[in-house]
């Protein structure tokens, strides 16, 4: 309807008789093109959906469903997840007094430690999580507060980032651009959580926790990279510009002992970065990899959980959790894809059978009957 | 579409102008010439100048006003304003994204249209610009057609067409007469005698035509071709005189002179003010169905928009109601937000929510529409089929707009003279004493085509029949109103006639009269031509026979009949008299009327227009009387009409009957068929025609509008004469309901063709007053609607004797009776073009009588049988198409939306988008809009073959049916079942969990990724699903556009392009595709989507099949054989017992179906007295008609050779 239509022919009607309209000369030329494309007669493909035609499809489809199905979710059953809230809030658990003594501006980190039990034991990798409950990374202010030059070290945006990261652009007092800027990188989550085993004969192991390879490696090698000249320092290639307001450190003190780790390439920095689709979400903290020997990668037994409490979420009616969890071909515990498989796979089943019966007494009747030959 | 202010406009129109034009009369002053003083004092009125304008647009107003037009469509104006909301106020989407699309329209249309004005600049110039040729001051000079006013003087010459409306004042005929012809304006292409008033016939020179001194008085200028009242004034000496004028006095713009050298004429009329443009209404825009079905949903669908808006806003404060909420930690606002009023922010949120909600109702979906209509409309020019061998011309669409409407039509209005029939008389027969000539020799089934005019007489007459029978032709010869053209000298003319070629013809206001006096010249009598007061007659023996020719009374519908009184050389004197037979039979004393009755009969079922021919020998005293009565009668000026009529009922009586004669104007090839498939397919038909009632009849038999079972109902001024209106009105409507209860009920048990069906005949006369509100009567504002009862019941109707504008008036009011029928106007001449604009589809005819209507119509077809293909085939692809189209777009935007709407559930009312701007701005552009058009060019749900033999099938479609509410709430509820299955499919996918085999995470945007690329494939397969005519380039544009969307998400990825590597899209198509559960999701996703629809469909195929899906499985186990061999009307639900003898019988009409078979046969009716027997079963004068039964006539099959 956009384009009108409102024809030049429209009101010519009044300068009849005066102006022949040309065009007879040309008659012969009028006559069609006999293709089959102008004639709407290509040869064409003349499928019809009926019951006879569309019960095979559907009893495959049942056929294939069920056994992908019923695999997913055997597969789901076989994975361990053990996970913990530390959040605090209840009066008994241990988290509970540097949940309340938090403050803004202290200096020193309160730590607690929650222990736990793995009943059973751990094989192959285990992959450690934490957990963010009713925290909005997906809330449309947070998500565009970033600056995705920057973060790809571009020299002009480190120092005048972009006015998305308002109201996290510059530092209220210094004036000065904070890098990384916005929303997302000044929320960075900021506990540091160990993991020790609890030998039953009463030692205490540290459960080494691998922090390479829990980014996107497109991310860590493409998208984010650190502005300046390799060579340089890191304080002098971050010069002139502010560590976010709730940060403790600068980006370039994230971690001091691997340059490889530091600055805007640092994995747990990228990881936040990525926001989480929904208010409920978890995110890969460190890897535990899987032991040489046969023995399993987490013993069934007692653990310690030390928790460094620097990220409050209690203001939002906010959780954290600790989550560990084995990972097989199709990610984590999840049996909804099985389910979801064996149910669409049953429905299909049950109307081939359906589709079966309607097609012996009704499409036979209305193919045949009806023509006379 | 939407707003449409023309009506207001009108409105407003119409009172501004009423009362500049209050004044009833004008008075016009010739050659701008003041009256003597003492003359009455009159009104100065200011008149327009004679400029033509149809432009719309100066070069000053073009932008603003083209600007306006544009935005005035609410589509439009809603994209403009989302597009300034995105401008104005933070919005989650760029403005590029709606901004971009709009401005390229506007700007495609906005150039379309300037072209289409500054053409029509150019032809209006051109007419304004023409000379014509003016008196001033007792000399000839030329002027600029536009600068012509009222009173002046125009000269115009032979063949020129007149510049504006004219009194004749003289022309160069010494009896002031002029001929003219008005085909340009009613499409009658005869020749109108037009007189001058007796007072000025005699001013010849421009020097003489300066000297009149007179004024005009006059109406102020009405459409009504035929009427005209004024008065002209001469001042002569000292007492002025006074003259009426009347219609034959007035020459109208858009006529053309002919016959007559020059005339000179006043004008009186100009400009916008000539009868002619206030016959061409202003046309409104024509809309179809589907758009205003469209129109419906978009209104729902705005609703539907709104309250998402609303109710995301709503719940978005009650959410935030918790400043945590809000405003937490890790996500402050900045100052300016805060400060920000609460009601400014929740309009902003409002508004916010309506731009990323906005693409429910996409621009492209009006760029789609567009693009299907008008590429759509090229398969309508290319068909082969529709092209004319012999005019050499193929379809032609004027307005591509109306293509769907085609497929919608209830209502065919024809013009019957030229789109029925051929326009072309042929003098066929005539019959004396039972005897019958034919004006060829046919001699072992072959045509000799001799001119020679040997007849063809089975048994020789005796010397009494001899004389009786050239009686018969010299009364034909005589009694008529030809006149001949003059071509080249006079020798040349009785050399030419006598040649019987066509040096010069014959010419007049009958095209029968010049058929049968060119009969008579085939039989051996030709008549030369009338000079002073004689006739002269070449005979058989090539002599010249003289008649003075003493009286002529001229034909009216009225009585049907004329005469003439002659005498011969010898001094005696006679009353040739020709008519209908109806007007003939009860004045005859003598002959052998029962032949000639059979005769007659026989050919009126044939569909020949057929008159008789009686004489009456006059004795002196006799003519005395005669002429004493027609003077006395002329010589009255008031009831002059009544006492003419009495005079010559009286005059015309006694009559001996000579014989009966028969003209056939041809139906066009395969009319017949044409309208047996028209009414198949459930449409009414309804001839308008200013044609007489009884060869309109006889037409409508030939062409099958009237069945042989048809039941006439007749509403006619004859009838109304004894019975009052309403009486008639009564009873008949009377008639027809009694039969509606059982014709329900037959209708209900299928298509049953045994019910009684009823034709109407109605003529102009009565119909006006069925129209026209009277106030005296309280119910009469009833009678209208009992005619439309009346009608509504009847299959076909005829109108006879209408006006060029009552035509308009009849496809108005049924446009505009309750419910709201489309309508569908076919003609050829410039009578049509009123019917055509007011019709919901113009169809123009290329026909003889110019190309007014093709250039008016929507559409324009060589030939009527055309338009079979064009509604069955066409418009039923053209509806189809168009309505899933319609439907799919709403479909996939539900689909597109609704996720992004149920995700603002879980991201705080925050409107942050589900997908990536690049996906919500290419989704409708690029993604799945190529599919879908080109479904909507090329689905063929079944073949043409089997659409054209089975008319049945248009009813399928008939009343909109595909774009009803419960199919569109389908639509709506499967698009919606489809985004909660995506939505809530990819949620617990995501819910707490990770699902790759490395343990990563995806973020929001792997989210909408995922939830996209389901949505692209399902909203894909569902059209794959759809189509049912897979042509190679459906797989290519399906297949592609998947393929395409593919590769794009790769690209955006950046996997190529290092640019994007900091885009939040980079690489987040690839992470998804490298995890298993994703893949598998997506098949779980796609299948559980289109489940309900696969089975909804093969359900409803098996259980309750229509009958397009009974004919497609059909056709499918034939293997497309079925178009050729099968009887389709056996696959109906009830086995039609009527339809098999009609699907079956090989018997045709053998006279309508081709020339040479019909003269074969036509020997062999004569030879052979057992061959079918015609029973007179058609007398169109009274008004009960019995069909009787086992009648050999029968209709011709379903044609099988199209």
């Amino acid at each position: 309807m956009m384009a009108s239509s409102y024809n030049a022919k429209e009101e010519d009607g009044h300068h009849s008789g005066s102006s022949t309209h040309g065009g007879t000369g040309a008659a012969k030329n009028k006559k069609p093109d006999n293709t089959a494309f102008k004639q709407q007669r290509l040869p064409a493909w003349q499928p019809i959906l009926t019951a006879g035609t569309v019960l095979p499809a559907f009893f495959v489809i049942g056929l294939l469903f069920i056994p992908i199905g019923i695999g997913l979710y055997v597969t789901s059953n076989n994975i361990k997840e053990y996970e913990i809230d530390y959040t605090g809030v209840e009066p008994n658990s241990p988290c509970y007094d540097c949940a309340n003594s938090f403050t803004w501006n202290s200096t020193t980190s309160c730590v607690c430690t929650v222990n736990f039990t793995l009943v059973q034991p751990f094989e192959s990798n285990v992959y450690m999580y934490y957990g963010l409950s009713n925290f909005y990374q997906n809330h449309r202010r947070y998500v565009k507060s970033r600056d995705d030059s920057q973060l790809n070290g571009v020299q002009s945006s480190l120092t005048n980032p972009s006015k998305e990261c308002e109201p996290y652009r510059t530092n209220p007092e210094t004036k000065l651009p904070i890098a990384p800027c916005g929303a997302i990188a000044n929320s960075l989550f900021n506990d540091t959580l160990e993991l020790y085993y609890n030998h039953p004969d009463g030692n205490m192991t540290k459960v080494n926790l691998v922090k390479k390879g829990i980014a996107w490696y497109t991310d860590k090698h493409v998208k984010f990279r650190n502005p300046g000249n390799e060579k340089d320092n890191f304080t002098e290639r971050f010069k002139g510009t502010a560590k976010p307001v709730n940060w403790m450190k600068p980006v370039y003190e994230l971690d001091p002992l691997d340059p490889e780790n530091n600055g805007f390439i640092n994995e747990d920095f990228i990881v936040w970065m990525r926001t989480a689709a929904l208010p409920t979400f978890r995110k890969l903290y460190r890897i535990i990899q899987k032991k040489p020997d046969s023995a399993p990668t987490l013993p069934s037994g007692r653990y310690f959980l030390n928790v460094t409490y620097n990220y409050p979420v209690r203001s939002f009616d906010g959780r954290k959790r600790m989550i560990l969890s084995t990972i097989s071909w199709m990610g984590g515990k999840n049996p909804f894809l099985g389910i979801a498989y064996i149910t669409v796979g049953s429905i299909c089943f049950f109307l081939g059978v359906v589709l079966l019966i309607i097609h012996h007494k009704y499409d036979t009747r209305s193919n045949s009957a009806d023509i006379p030959n | 579409m939407g707003m449409d202010f023309s009506t207001l406009r009108t409105l407003i129109n119409r009172y501004c102008a009423g009362e500049e034009n209050c004044v009833d009369t004008r008075t016009v002053y010739i050659g701008h010439k003041e009256p003597p003083p003492g003359a009455e004092a009159f009104i100065q009125q200011r008149f327009p100048d004679n400029r033509i304008v149809s432009s719309k647009y100066t070069f000053w107003n073009f932008i603003p006003k083209n600007m306006f037009e544009q935005f005035r469509r609410v589509a439009n104006f809603y994209f403009l304003i989302i597009f300034l909301v995105q401008l104005i106020i933070d919005t989650p989407t760029s403005p590029v994204t709606s901004g971009l699309p709009l401005f390229f329209v506007i700007i495609v249309t906005a150039i379309k249209q300037g072209y289409e004005d500054w053409l029509r600049h150019k032809a209006d110039k051109a007419v304004n610009q023409c000379l014509v040729q003016v008196v001033q001051h007792g000399k000839l000079s030329r002027k600029h057609s536009r600068k012509l006013t009222v009173g002046d003087v125009v000269y115009v010459k032979e063949d020129e067409s007149f510049p504006c409306d004219l009194i004749l004042l003289s022309s160069s005929r010494d009896d002031g007469t002029c001929y003219v012809t008005t085909a340009s304006l009613d499409g009658e292409s005869s020749h109108k005698t037009y007189h001058a008033v007796q007072d000025t016939k005699a001013y010849k020179t421009e020097e003489e035509v300066n000297c009149i001194h007179a004024t005009i008085d006059c109406e102020q200028p009405q459409p009504d071709l035929y009427k005209f009242r004024g008065n002209i004034n001469i001042y002569m000496g000292n007492e002025p005189v006074s003259r009426s004028l009347a219609s034959q006095n007035l020459l109208l713009r858009g006529a053309t002179l002919k016959n007559t050298e020059y005339i000179y004429g006043v004008a009186i009329y100009t400009g916008m003010e000539t009868k002619m443009a206030l016959n061409y209404q202003s046309k409104s825009q024509k809309r179809s169905a589907v758009e205003k079905s469209m129109n419906a949903y978009l209104v729902v669908y705005l609703c539907i928009l709104i309250s998402k808006a609303v109710i995301n806003t709503a719940l978005k404060y009650v959410w935030q109601a918790d400043p945590n909420r809000d405003e937490p930690w890790y996500n402050e606002k900045t100052e300016s937000e805060r400060q920000r009023h609460v009601l400014i922010r929740a309009f902003t949120d409002f508004l916010a929510f309506m731009v990323l909600f906005n693409y429910i109702i996409p621009v492209s979906m009006y760029v789609t529409v567009e693009m299907q209509k008008f590429l759509g409309s090229y398969f309508i020019m290319w068909d082969d089929e529709m092209f004319d061998e012999e005019l050499g011309e193929r379809a032609v669409v004027n307005t591509s707009d109306l293509n769907e409407e085609l497929g919608q039509v209830e209502y065919v209005f024809t013009d019957k003279t030229g789109t029925l029939t051929e326009n072309n008389m042929e003098f066929i027969e005539c019959c004396v004493d039972g005897n019958v000539y034919v004006p060829h020799i046919i001699c072992n089934g072959q045509v000799m085509p001799g001119a020679a005019g040997i007849d063809m007489i089975d048994t020789s007459p005796g010397p009494e029949a001899r004389e009786r029978e050239e009686l018969f032709f010299r009364a034909l010869c005589l009694c008529h109103t030809v006149q001949v053209k003059e071509e080249e000298t006079v020798d040349g003319i009785k050399h030419g006639i006598h040649q019987g070629k066509s040096s010069s013809f014959y010419i007049s206001s009958s095209p029968d009269e010049v058929a049968l006096v060119e009969g008579m010249k085939r039989l051996g009598f030709t008549y030369l031509r009338l000079k002073e007061g004689q006739m002269e007659i070449l005979n058989r023996e090539d002599e010249i026979e003289r008649f003075e020719l003493l009286e002529v009374l001229t034909f009216d519908s009225v009585r049907r009949r004329m005469s003439v009184i002659v005498r011969s050389s010898t001094g005696e004197l006679y009353l040739f008299c020709k008519g209908a037979d109806s007007s003939i039979f009860p004045r005859v004393v003598s002959g052998k009327v029962e032949q000639i009755k059979a005769r007659v009969e026989r050919n009126a079922v044939e569909g020949l227009r057929t008159l008789c021919v009686a004489y009456r020998r006059l004795s002196p005293e006799q003519y005395e009387q005669v002429c004493h009565l027609l003077t006395r009668a002329k010589l009255e000026f008031q009831d002059q009409d009544k006492l003419v009529a009495e005079a010559y009922d009286l005059i015309e009586r006694d009559l001996i009957l000579l014989g009966a004669t028969a003209v056939e104007d041809r139906l066009q090839e395969k009319a017949a068929d044409t309208i047996e498939s028209l009414h198949k397919a459930g449409m009414k038909v309804w001839v308008l025609t200013g044609d007489k009632m009884e060869t309109a009849a006889a037409t409508c038999y030939a062409s099958k509008l009237f069945r042989r079972s048809t039941q006439i109902l007749e509403l006619t001024t004859k009838r109304t004469e004894e019975q009052s209106l309403h009486d008639v009105l009564f009873e008949l409507s009377r008639t027809v309901l009694r039969h509606y209860g059982s014709m329900t009920r037959d209708a209900s048990s299928g298509l049953s063709s045994e019910y009684i069906d009823y034709g109407l005949i109605i003529d102009g006369a009565t119909l006006s007053a069925v129209m026209r509100p009277s106030q005296e009567d309280s119910n009469s504002g009833n009678y209208k609607e009992i005619f439309l009862e009346i009608c509504r019941n009847c299959s076909a109707v005829l109108c006879c004797r209408m006006a060029p504008l009552q035509k308009a008036q009849i496809v108005k009011m049924i446009k505009s009776s309750k419910e709201h029928p489309i309508t569908l106007a076919v003609g050829d001449g410039a009578n049509d073009v009123s019917m055509i604009l007011e019709a919901h589809v113009g169809i123009g005819i290329m026909g003889k009588e110019g190309r007014q209507a093709v250039r008016n119509s929507d559409y324009a077809i060589p030939k009527f049988k055309h338009l079979k293909k064009m509604l069955l085939v066409h418009g039923h692809y053209y509806y189809i198409r168009i309505s899933e189209l319609v439907q799919y777009f709403f479909y996939k935007n539900v689909c597109f939306i609704f996720p992004q709407f149920l995700y603002q559930f879980f991201c705080g009312f925050s409107q942050q988008p589900l997908y990536d701007t690049a996906y919500l701005t290419l989704y409708n552009i690029s993604f799945t809009s190529l599919p879908i058009l080109l479904y909507s060019l090329m689905e063929q749900h079944i073949n043409i073959d089997i659409l054209k033999k089975e008319p049945t099938l248009y009813r399928d479609i008939a009343k909109n049916s595909l774009l009803t509410w419960p199919i569109f709430i389908y639509w709506t509820v499967l698009g919606v079942y489809d985004a909660i299955v995506m939505f809530f499919g990819v949620y617990f996918l995501f819910d707490n969990t990770t699902f790759t085999s490395n343990g990563q995470m995806f973020g929001n945007w792997t989210f909408g990724t995922l939830v996209f690329t389901v949505l692209v494939f399902t909203v894909t397969f569902k059209l794959v699903l759809d189509t049912h005519y897979w042509t190679w380039i459906n797989h290519f544009v399906i297949w592609g556009s998947l393929v395409f969307f593919v590769v794009f998400s790769l690209l955006w990825g950046g996997i190529i392009w290092p640019f994007l590597n900091y885009q939040r899209m980079y690489y987040v198509f690839m992470q998804m595709l490298s995890s298993g559960p994703a893949w598998l999701s997506i098949i779980l996703l796609i299948t559980a989507s289109l489940l309900p629809d696969v089975v909804k469909k093969v359900f409803w195929r098996a259980l309750w099949p229509t009958n397009t899906e009974r004919i497609q499985s059909a056709d499918k186990l034939y293997k497309g054989q079925l178009s050729e061999f099968t009887p389709l009307a056996a696959l109906h639900p009830p086995p039609r017992t009527g339809d098999h003898q009609r699907g079956s019988g090989t018997q045709r009409n053998p006279r309508r179906s081709e020339t040479p078979n019909k003269k074969i046969m036509f020997t062999r009716w004569q030879r052979a007295p057992d061959y079918r027997t015609f029973t007179p079963l058609l007398r169109f004068t009274d008004g009960s008609r019995h069909p009787r039964p086992g009648n050999a006539y029968n209709g011709a099959g379903p044609e099988t050779s199209v």
